[in-house]
């Protein structure tokens, strides 16, 4: 059984609940404002989602043990899961504070860099990069604005607007990757509108939307902003073979002025001028682009941009499996927040700190609902959103790695990093490679949710059989599992840590017993052996290649 | 849920759509434990051989000849057995079994980019940035794999990829890539083969642990997965990947020199195009045929090589069509002796044809205006041309209904028994007709 919730002990310190919050802020002598809230934002996250369990009269699940929250937040925040030390060393942590410190550890990593940087230049160019797009320019203008924690409104400008040489100015690269296709721009346009503003306006393209007052001639207003947009890709003359070959692509600016024209469904012409969300701006700007990357940061009247309420969100998404819109990236009035309070005020803060991507970060992760377990209780089957059920984050969702997460996680799994040969860069040309491969195998939909597990045939294939399989269950000298089977002590201690390797948790005394008597099965063929096939069963589980 | 109420028509019937997508996962049903029973594979299962000229072949050059006009290139038309169809030259074997074939002279599809014309062709729809249409060989595998039971492997190969995506269909429908020598990635080794049974006992050991946690569907999810997978990695009908292997039970053979020469061009005719040389196309039909054969309902080969902007007459005359021409005639000839050309529709496309105007370097560029598809077998009324074009080729003729790829699929759904009224649902809850609702050519319904 676990204890009562932490929050509940916080939050009677400030106040007494959200309840009290509307019927009660006099007392407290506190404006029902952007800074009512003597609530910390984490207290105030924790204290609106439990009334939300309240309100639909269901328990949240108890809090995680160590072993889950530390594989959970080690793949959410570093993209990997721990290694043995790191597992290890947390497990014997006594600290109450422990998690939040490991929390702010994590998000001064350089993993945590490379994590995001991986999540952000596939979100903006795909795994697949397209051809005349530099992968390694978009991942150091991210590695870059990660590692220097840069503002994410900021980030976004730079994308959007970004001009030139696709190696000098890495942020060129989303641009390039959406005009794929001679399109006047419309993939560009649902893309930008989608990622960075929520806003999935891409209906709108051919029609008015069918569940709220989105116009058509909304999408070619946002279109217009784009058509100034012109990439150039160069060639040049290979000197040794004398033949023609690709040389950089760029990012420029047109001359376009005037308005852009679309059809009706009534096949009638209409013109569409540069306009973000009521605002107009001169048609004749010299770089609409430029006007719209202001339009998207400006917070008139105090409302909170929609590039900070699109970015939270996503980012929730992404911790919890669920953000609080279904899809993330379509808010908008046909589609209510799930905890409306929590996603304005996690928000507002954001922008309040100067859009600190890391603070944000460190908000989620430090909250009550992401401490819990995976598992569902008694008294909340219902929250399943899996079932179309809104998300109450009453247990935490059960994601499926990506394919970046399952591979970094074999290397820690197996301590590859430390006995990997030829240094970083040999070590990211050979995850390219192996990427490749699985970018190949999956055919991956990069909107597909996390919590499916869409995994295939041919993935399973490779989780079972390949080279890298092969080399993570090796019992040469050297290999992690010589290590663990040639030093001296108990079979038992050295299963146990088979277990926190692959899966960052003791085994039960019913999972060791039977690890034991499968073992011993093996007989002549040996304990090496069967140690290697118990590796590999661990690695090739659904534990292992579950975020839970 | 209360809140959920409030949310309106709209949402709940996303949410509906949202559920029935995730439905589809348990659905994908390979994993049938009963021993492939020879009989129900032998029933008269339809099926659809897709050859993809990956590059936009010059069809005009192929089987819409221009003779007499500027546009006519190099190359003379011969007569086929199929009386008045006329097709080029350097085709001469697949000329004698046009009976069995037909050509669709005006199709007219707009997309002349690489990119674009790949996803019309193979999808019917023109590429949206708010939904991914599946390719026709996931939406076959989706109407009819399901419905095979006994069948172990996958029912959508593609043979060299770049067959598409699965889109909102979900990824058990997704194309399965195999070389053209039949290799699966990853297939285990004999060592991985043999100690595959000590290794799944551990690893059921493990799962079900976590399956019984009780944390949601996806941990049964990859359960599934692995036995799929496990029984793809055991199952027999591995051998109709392999022409040399035989199998008694599913009534393959090794195929003999004799099969094999049938999809191939004589040695020394357009170079080393043996089995195991240049030229896997030959090689890939026929692993086709056997997958076919075997019950998979959708098999896709690639055969590169058309995106010929310069020095077109050479380039087919010496290479590309000796092997086409053989594969062609290799395959009606083989799955006619063999009683299942009327089950098995053959489909010829590529992204677009190409300019029927001659450029500076003796090539043709990319042209979809006017151009030809052609297709075959799948007891169609064939042994005709469908359509036609003007005297220099450059639109479809004034007397002709041009036709689309959706109508191409259309006629493959009708030949397939696969209702043209069936409707999926994407990701978002939008309805999508069958073939983008379009309609089977009338003519070649007989």
């Amino acid at each position: 059984m676990s204890p009562l919730p932490q929050w509940i002990q916080r939050i009677s310190g400030v106040t007494l609940s959200v309840s009290v919050f509307a019927a009660g802020v006099a007392t407290c002598n506190i404006g029902f404002g952007a800074d009512a809230a003597e609530l910390s934002i984490v207290e105030f996250i924790d204290a609106n989602i439990q009334q939300a369990y309240e309100d639909n009269e269901i328990k949240p699940s108890a809090v995680a043990d160590d072993g889950e929250w530390v594989r959970r937040v080690y793949l959410d925040i570093v993209g990997r899961i721990p290694t043995l030390e790191e597992a290890k060393r947390y497990l014997s942590d006594d600290s109450p504070r422990k998690k939040s410190v490991l929390i702010g550890e994590l998000l001064d990593s350089q993993d945590y860099v490379r994590n995001f940087t991986t999540i952000w230049t596939n979100n903006c160019v795909g795994r697949r990069t397209p051809r005349r797009v530099s992968r390694s320019g978009m991942e150091k203008f991210f590695r870059e604005a990660f590692a220097k924690n840069r503002p994410w409104n900021d980030i976004v400008v730079d994308l959007v607007t970004g001009e030139g040489h696709f190696e000098e100015n890495g942020a060129v690269n989303y641009t390039l990757a959406q005009m794929q296709m001679p399109d006047e721009a419309v993939q560009l346009t649902a893309m930008t509108t989608k990622m960075f503003l929520g806003m999935q306006v891409q209906c709108t393209q051919c029609h008015n939307h069918p569940f709220n007052n989105w116009q058509q001639s909304q999408f070619w207003e946002f279109n217009s902003f784009f058509r100034q947009v012109r990439k150039i890709e160069h060639r040049k003359v290979d000197p040794k073979t004398g033949r023609r070959v690709d040389d950089f692509s760029e990012v420029v600016t047109r001359d376009f002025s005037g308005p852009v024209y679309f059809e009706k469904r009534s096949g009638l012409m209409q013109v569409a001028f540069p306009i973000y969300m009521g605002k107009k701006v001169d048609p004749n700007a010299f770089d609409r682009r430029k006007e719209f990357g202001k339009l998207l940061v400006a917070a008139d009247n105090g409302e909170t941009p929609l590039i900070a309420k699109a970015f939270v969100n996503r980012i929730w998404g992404q911790f919890f499996g669920y953000g609080f819109t279904r899809p993330v990236d379509d808010m908008g009035p046909h589609n209510p927040a799930s905890h409306p309070e929590v996603l304005d005020r996690l928000a507002a803060e954001f922008v309040k700190s100067d859009y600190d991507i890391k603070a944000m970060i460190g908000w989620i992760a430090n909250s009550t609902p992401y401490s819990l377990t995976s598992r569902f209780g008694e008294d909340n089957t219902v929250d399943n959103p899996s079932a179309g059920e809104m998300p109450l984050f009453s247990h935490m969702y059960i994601k499926s790695m990506q394919a970046e997460q399952l591979y970094d996680s074999l290397i820690s799994a197996t301590n590859a990093h430390k006995a990997g040969k030829g240094g970083w860069e040999a070590q990211e040309s050979q995850r390219r490679r192996w990427m490749q491969q699985f970018v190949a195998a999956f055919d991956t939909d990069e909107n597909d949710e996390a919590t499916t597990f869409n995994g295939t045939i041919p993935q399973a294939l490779m989780m079972m059989n390949s080279e890298l399989i092969e080399k993570a269950v090796n019992a040469d000298r050297g290999s992690f599992l010589f290590e663990t089977f040639s030093k001296p002590g108990k079979d038992s201690e050295k299963l146990q840590d088979l277990y926190l390797a692959a899966l960052s948790r003791r085994p039960s005394r019913g999972e060791l017993g039977k690890a034991q008597r499968m073992i011993s099965a093996y007989g002549a063929r040996g304990k090496v052996y069967a140690y290697q096939d118990l590796f590999w069963a661990l690695l090739n589980s659904n534990e292992f290649i579950c975020v839970h | 849920m209360s809140i959920w109420n409030n949310y309106g028509m709209g949402r709940r019937h996303f949410m509906q759509h949202m559920a029935t997508a995730a439905a589809t996962l348990p659905a994908m049903n390979f994993l049938s434990h009963v021993q492939a029973n020879a009989a129900a594979l032998k029933a008269r299962n339809k099926s659809c051989i897709l050859m993809w000229m990956s590059g936009g072949p010059p069809t005009i050059d192929i089987w819409d000849l221009k003779p007499g006009s500027k546009n006519g290139g190099e190359f003379n038309p011969i007569d086929t057995a199929a009386p008045g169809v006329q097709i080029s030259e350097h085709m001469p074997e697949t000329a004698k079994v046009f009976k069995d074939l037909s050509i669709v002279r005006s199709m007219s599809t707009r997309e002349a980019d690489h990119g674009r014309g790949r996803y019309f062709m193979h999808t019917g729809y023109v590429p949206n940035p708010t939904v991914t249409h599946p390719t026709f060989g996931s939406v076959v595998s989706y109407e009819l794999g399901r419905t095979r039971s006994a069948l172990e492997i996958p029912s959508f190969v593609s043979v060299g990829g770049g067959s598409g995506q699965a889109g909102f269909l979900g990824m058990s429908h997704a194309p399965f890539v195999v070389g053209s020598d039949g290799r699966i990635n990853n297939a285990p080794s004999e060592e991985g083969k043999k100690r595959l049974p000590g290794r799944l006992e551990m690893l059921a050991a493990v799962e079900s642990n976590f399956i019984k946690s009780k944390r949601g569907e996806l941990p049964e999810a990859h359960k599934d997965v692995y036995k799929s997978a496990v029984n793809l990695m055991t199952s027999r009908q591995m051998a109709a990947f392999d022409v040399d292997k035989a199998d008694d039970f599913l009534g393959l053979e090794a195929e003999t020199d004799e099969t094999k020469a049938l999809y191939n061009p004589a040695a020394g005719g357009g170079g080393a195009m043996g089995m195991g040389g240049g030229n896997g196309f030959g090689q890939s039909l026929l692993m086709a045929r056997r997958l076919v054969q075997t019950g998979v309902p959708f098999v896709e080969v690639n055969l590169g090589g058309w995106d010929l902007h310069q020095d077109v007459f050479n380039t087919l005359s010496q290479q590309r069509l000796p092997i086409l021409d053989r594969g062609i005639s290799g395959l009606v000839t083989d799955l006619k002796q063999r009683g299942m050309l009327d089950d098995t529709v053959i489909v010829w496309m590529g992204e677009f044809g190409r300019t029927p105007r001659i450029n500076q370097n003796t090539g043709r560029d990319h042209w979809a205006a006017s151009w030809s598809n052609m297709i075959g077998g799948g007891g169609l009324a064939n042994g005709q041309a469908v359509g036609a074009t003007d005297f220099d080729g450059v639109r479809v003729a004034d007397n002709s209904k041009a036709y689309l790829p959706s109508d191409i699929w259309a006629t493959v759904a009708h030949a397939l028994g696969i209702p043209l009224n069936t409707v999926h649902t994407s990701k978002r809850g939008r309805p999508m007709k069958l073939a983008n609702g379009g309609t089977p050519i009338k003519e070649l319904l007989g």
